[in-house]
């Protein structure tokens, strides 16, 4: 019984995940279109919000198909595995204080990363198994990516580590009397940049890059195993949003409202802050990206780290 | 320093867009009225006179004009001499809204209004006949009404009685 009422409450998180991130698909659209001079799909419902579910809709009744020159396996396995990883990862993302699946686990935050690692798997291996050259650079771009963000944001999040003195998600939260963002303003810029290429979002958006690379890793992907690739991308902003409200913005600490509204009001608010990212900025070379990685946010983070280490010390000492 | 030059035009990147948030250049269509330009070229109608008369002469330039040839018109005339078509038809899925035919018009009677958006499931439907073609109003000419300026007799007006014009000269004599 309590095992049936549990994978009922599984099937019930993945869905209602799986509902937030069709919505911020149309939520995106809107707000870029705003942003941008223009009004966005407003057709379909009050304010437009059909739309999400058209689109569900649309990619859910297209043809499954295996291109002639793709690697079966792996062509099919790329695509859940991204939206496995973005999915299982938000297992340990607590929305209060006790209610969460394992936002106690000792190694959560550490689950992430690894969750996070084994998302650029899927990418990569999309993008190789659809046999087409523009995927095979996507793919190429992805690695190239994921070997210079990961590096910075795994130092980042160390800072937010020694000053907690914890891996779970709740014992951070429960540490931040302050939010960490006052006590770690270098880190936290450090982990949203490489927040912003984790997701594979503009600006950062170049294993996709639809100006240059047709779609990149996804060229060669159609119907709902695309509406994999798009459910875990917006399931990885939505993630990386959460956690940045979770470790440097005070998690649901807040007056006034209860914990879990103040949670969503900060990841809505670093989520805008995505979208907007995205209506403004440029997208650069891959190269430049590796260079910002390597050159500048890496000594930063290593910087943050020995910081943050020493001040932590010095605080105990005196 | 070039760090912080860069930075600060990020957010001055990020400041235009925000800006711009709440506005918008669309134009919602079909619930939000167009705002169209006056020289707007809309389907073409035949228009009246200020006191009701149909101001079409029936001179065939129009017809004569139109690049596509989608006008065609037969000629009347009324007991007082005036003349009128007897049929126009216009073919609105050959029409190309150049406005040839309303610059040709003498009598300014064949005019492209605002009309624009209209759609049929057969070609046969788009070939309008006077009926559908002429209007009530005077179009964008309110106050012009050609038999009052024209050198022209009519039943209650003599040659030189008409707007602005003069008496005609009496051709037989030199004399000013």
């Amino acid at each position: 019984m309590m095992l049936f009422l549990m994978a009922l409450g599984m099937l019930f998180t993945t869905l209602v995940l799986l509902g937030v991130a069709g919505f911020l698909v149309f939520a995106e659209r809107r707000v870029l279109g705003f942003l941008q001079n223009r009004l966005g799909p407003n057709r379909l419902g009050p304010l437009g919000v059909g739309q999400a579910l058209a689109d569900a809709l649309k990619l859910m009744s297209k043809e499954n198909f295996v291109p002639d020159f793709a690697d079966p396996v792996l062509y099919r396995t790329a695509p859940v595995l991204v939206a496995f990883s973005a999915l299982a990862s938000f297992a340990v993302v607590p929305l209060d204080h006790h209610f969460s699946w394992a936002g106690n686990w000792n190694i959560g935050l550490l689950f992430i990363l690894a969750m996070s690692s084994l998302n650029a798997y899927g990418v990569f291996l999309g993008g190789w198994a659809s046999g087409n050259k523009f995927s095979l650079l996507g793919a190429v771009r992805a690695v190239a990516q994921l070997v210079s963000y990961e590096l910075p944001m795994g130092l980042a999040l160390l800072g937010v580590v020694l000053l907690s003195g914890s891996l779970s998600l709740n014992g951070i939260v429960a540490a931040q009397n302050l939010p960490y963002i006052v006590l770690q303003p270098l880190g936290f810029v450090i982990f949203l940049i490489a927040g912003v290429a984790e997701t594979h979002r503009l600006p950062f958006d170049l294993p996709e890059a639809e100006s240059e690379l047709v779609a990149g890793f996804n060229t060669e992907y159609g119907g709902m195993r695309f509406g994999y690739f798009f459910l875990g991308e917006y399931l990885g902003l939505t993630l990386i949003a959460v956690l940045t409200a979770l470790l440097y913005l005070g998690g649901w600490h807040g007056p006034w409202l209860p914990g879990w509204i103040w949670l969503l009001i900060k990841t809505a608010a670093v989520i805008f802050v995505f979208f907007w990212l995205r209506a403004t900025l440029p997208r650069p070379r891959y190269d430049q990206l590796m260079a910002l990685g390597w050159k500048v946010l890496l000594p930063l983070a290593l910087f943050n780290v020995l910081a943050t280490a020493l001040a932590a010390a010095l605080w105990r000492l005196a | 320093m070039r760090v912080w030059r860069n930075i600060s035009e990020l957010g001055a990147g990020l400041w235009t867009t925000l800006r711009q948030l709440g506005r918008t250049s669309t134009v919602s269509y079909p619930e939000e009225p167009l705002n169209l330009p006056p020289r707007w070229r809309g389907r073409p109608v035949l228009t009246r006179d200020p006191d009701g008369d149909e101001r079409c002469v029936a001179c065939q330039l129009c017809s004569a004009v139109c690049p596509t040839r989608c006008i065609e018109l037969q000629a009347g005339e009324r007991p007082d001499t005036r003349r009128y078509p007897l049929t126009f038809r216009i073919n609105f899925s050959r029409c190309i809204y150049c406005g040839l035919c309303e610059e040709a018009c003498p009598t300014l009677a064949i005019q492209l209004l605002d009309e624009f958006a209209f759609s049929k499931e057969h070609h046969a439907d788009f070939i309008y006949e006077k009926e559908a073609l002429l209007i009530d109003g005077t179009g964008k000419h309110p106050h012009y009404n050609f038999y009052r300026h024209s050198g022209v007799a009519l039943q209650d007006k003599d040659k030189g009685e008409g707007i602005n014009e003069k008496t005609p000269v009496n051709v037989r004599s030199n004399l000013p």
